[in-house]
């Protein structure tokens, strides 16, 4: 099996951007991740996009160039961009290509997701009493997560303060401005015990990836990252998971936990080899216990690393030094692929005040999201 | 009064039940009855009522209006926030659904709480929708 190298990134900010089309953003990530890579367009045999909102992303090609080349539109939920880097990566792993890219884009309303929920499986009168808010899982997810391992409110508030931080430093972020702890704590609930600075934003932007075989990278790049790594797993039966109106006594682990072993597993590497990592932070609560379904520490030990400043950039397991979903917000499609940007960016050590001290090697990249779907990204220099 | 939906609980009943479905293959149990079985897959799930008393397993409280699909009729200015929880009804599944109290510091992880049915909307003509939620049991009652 032929190994994955990135050779280019490329990112339209993320935030708001008036009549700007999702298409227009992804063609401008592509061209972004084509300059990054040295290469045009019409050097990109295959590719694969990602959105919520638009029904074809393939439709980027009236913007880079009519080539006629094989581009296929995937949707995973919070997970779509890692499907679309997975099945990259899998197109060239598998010798059929071996140039391709990877795009995400979208345009979201403003305000919490919503949807038909009959389309998650979910009851055809979920929503009507209620019931069909991410938020909701989310709080109640975090809420029992506080209660079993002794998580406080304040380290919920310091994860969205150093979101916020770590935002200040990254020019193309959605919140640009430091919240303080007192702030994100007396700002209104909006599903207990979550705030509304703990919150992500649904927003806009697209991110963009070339990838290629690790045997032709250095005649792109001097500085290849490769894709060690890209696992996707559904929800097991007894999973506590988003948009379900049950869940079974019998309790089994989140499909994070699968995605990550078999992430892991499939690099050869285990979490204490990682320097650098971006979590699905859709709320404060996430990224806390996202660090001990990916195995960054025990449930519990979150409390006292990140009173201890563990997670920040200048820390010993730095996470979401991009200011994560909190304060990029995340349109789905690329939201996946803007954390590979930046651990991209961090591994060739060209992150500017974000970066990461100790020459990083390793950067991973999680996802998770309706209706109960995980993905793992495991990078390395 | 009407059920806001058919066949989700027991209605009209003094003591209301919630209609699940369970899998006589493997036992699993899921809320409401569908199909066939989220554990294997089999196709003869059979209707299977649940207990009415549980302990609340975790709970949030939905502090803003939802948008569509939600259909509980108020305005931003009526609204008033409803309590949610994961309620977990003897050894058998644990169901979402909304709790009659909203005060996050009147309840507790573990405490124990029992099915009931409220008023949820009230249609033009007068006519009050009806929907599941769970209350907390006094203490000393149980």
């Amino acid at each position: 099996m032929t190994d994955v190298a990135i050779i280019g990134v490329g990112l339209h900010p993320f935030g708001r951007f008036g009549p700007k089309s999702a298409i227009d953003m992804g063609a401008d990530a592509v061209r972004a991740a084509l300059a990054d890579a040295g290469i045009d367009w019409s050097d990109v045999q295959f590719a694969f996009g990602g959105s919520f909102e638009v029904d074809n992303p393939d439709a980027v090609t009236s913007r880079l160039g009519l080539t006629g080349i094989p581009f296929m539109d995937v949707y995973n939920g919070c997970a779509t961009a890692a499907s679309a880097l997975q099945l990259t990566a899998d197109g060239i792993r598998s010798g059929q290509y071996d140039i391709g890219v990877a795009v995400g884009m979208d345009k979201h309303e403003p305000g919490a997701f919503t949807s038909d929920p009959v389309d998650y499986a979910a009851p055809p009168w979920y929503g009507e009493i209620g019931h069909f808010l991410t938020t909701k899982f989310f709080a109640m997810k975090i809420n029992r997560y506080m209660h079993d391992h002794g998580i406080t409110p304040e380290t919920l508030a310091r994860v969205a303060a150093k979101g916020y931080r770590n935002g200040v430093l990254n020019p193309n972020a959605f919140r640009r401005k430091p919240i303080t702890e007192e702030q994100i704590l007396e700002s209104r609930i909006l599903n207990y015990p979550l705030t509304q600075y703990m919150f992500c934003s649904p927003d806009e932007g697209a991110a963009a990836v070339v990838l290629c075989g690790a045997d032709i990278a250095t005649r792109y790049t001097s500085t290849p990252v490769y894709l060690r790594a890209t696992t996707l797993r559904t929800r097991r039966y007894g999973a506590f998971e988003v948009h379900a109106s049950w869940a079974a006594v019998d309790q089994d682990a989140a499909p994070t936990v699968y995605a990550s072993k078999a992430a892991y597993e499939q690099a050869g590497i285990g979490p204490e080899d990682v320097d650098v990592v971006q979590l699905q932070d859709t709320d404060a609560g996430a990224e806390v216990i996202h660090m001990a379904e990916n195995g960054f520490c025990a449930d519990g030990e979150q409390e006292k690393l990140i009173a201890e400043g563990a997670t920040e950039i200048g820390g010993r397991l730095p996470v979401n030094t991009d200011g994560g979903l909190i304060a990029n917000g995340e349109p789905i499609g690329a939201s996946g692929l803007r954390q590979v940007h930046e651990l991209v960016l961090q591994l060739r050590g060209q992150a500017g005040e974000r970066q990461v001290g100790g020459m990083p090697r390793v950067g991973y990249a999680q996802l998770y999201g309706a209706p109960g779907t995980a993905a793992v990204s495991i990078l390395s220099t | 009064m009407t059920p806001f939906a058919p066949d989700v609980f027991t209605w009209p009943s003094d003591e209301p039940q919630l209609i699940g479905g369970r899998c006589p293959a493997c036992g699993a149990v899921t809320f409401p009855v569908q199909g066939s079985c989220a554990r294997c897959g089999s196709v003869d799930v059979e209707q299977h009522l649940l207990p009415r008393r549980g302990t609340l397993w975790t709970f949030t409280t939905q502090e803003f209006l939802p948008k569509e699909p939600y259909a509980g009729g108020e305005t931003p200015e009526t609204f008033r926030p409803y309590g949610v929880g994961l309620v977990q009804l003897g050894d058998e599944v644990r169901v979402e659904g909304r709790l009659t109290e909203a005060d996050p510091a009147k309840l507790r992880i573990g405490m124990e709480v029992e099915l009931t049915v409220v008023p949820f909307r009230v249609e033009e003509d007068g006519t009050e929708v009806m929907v599941f939620a769970f209350a907390p049991v006094e203490q000393g009652e149980g």
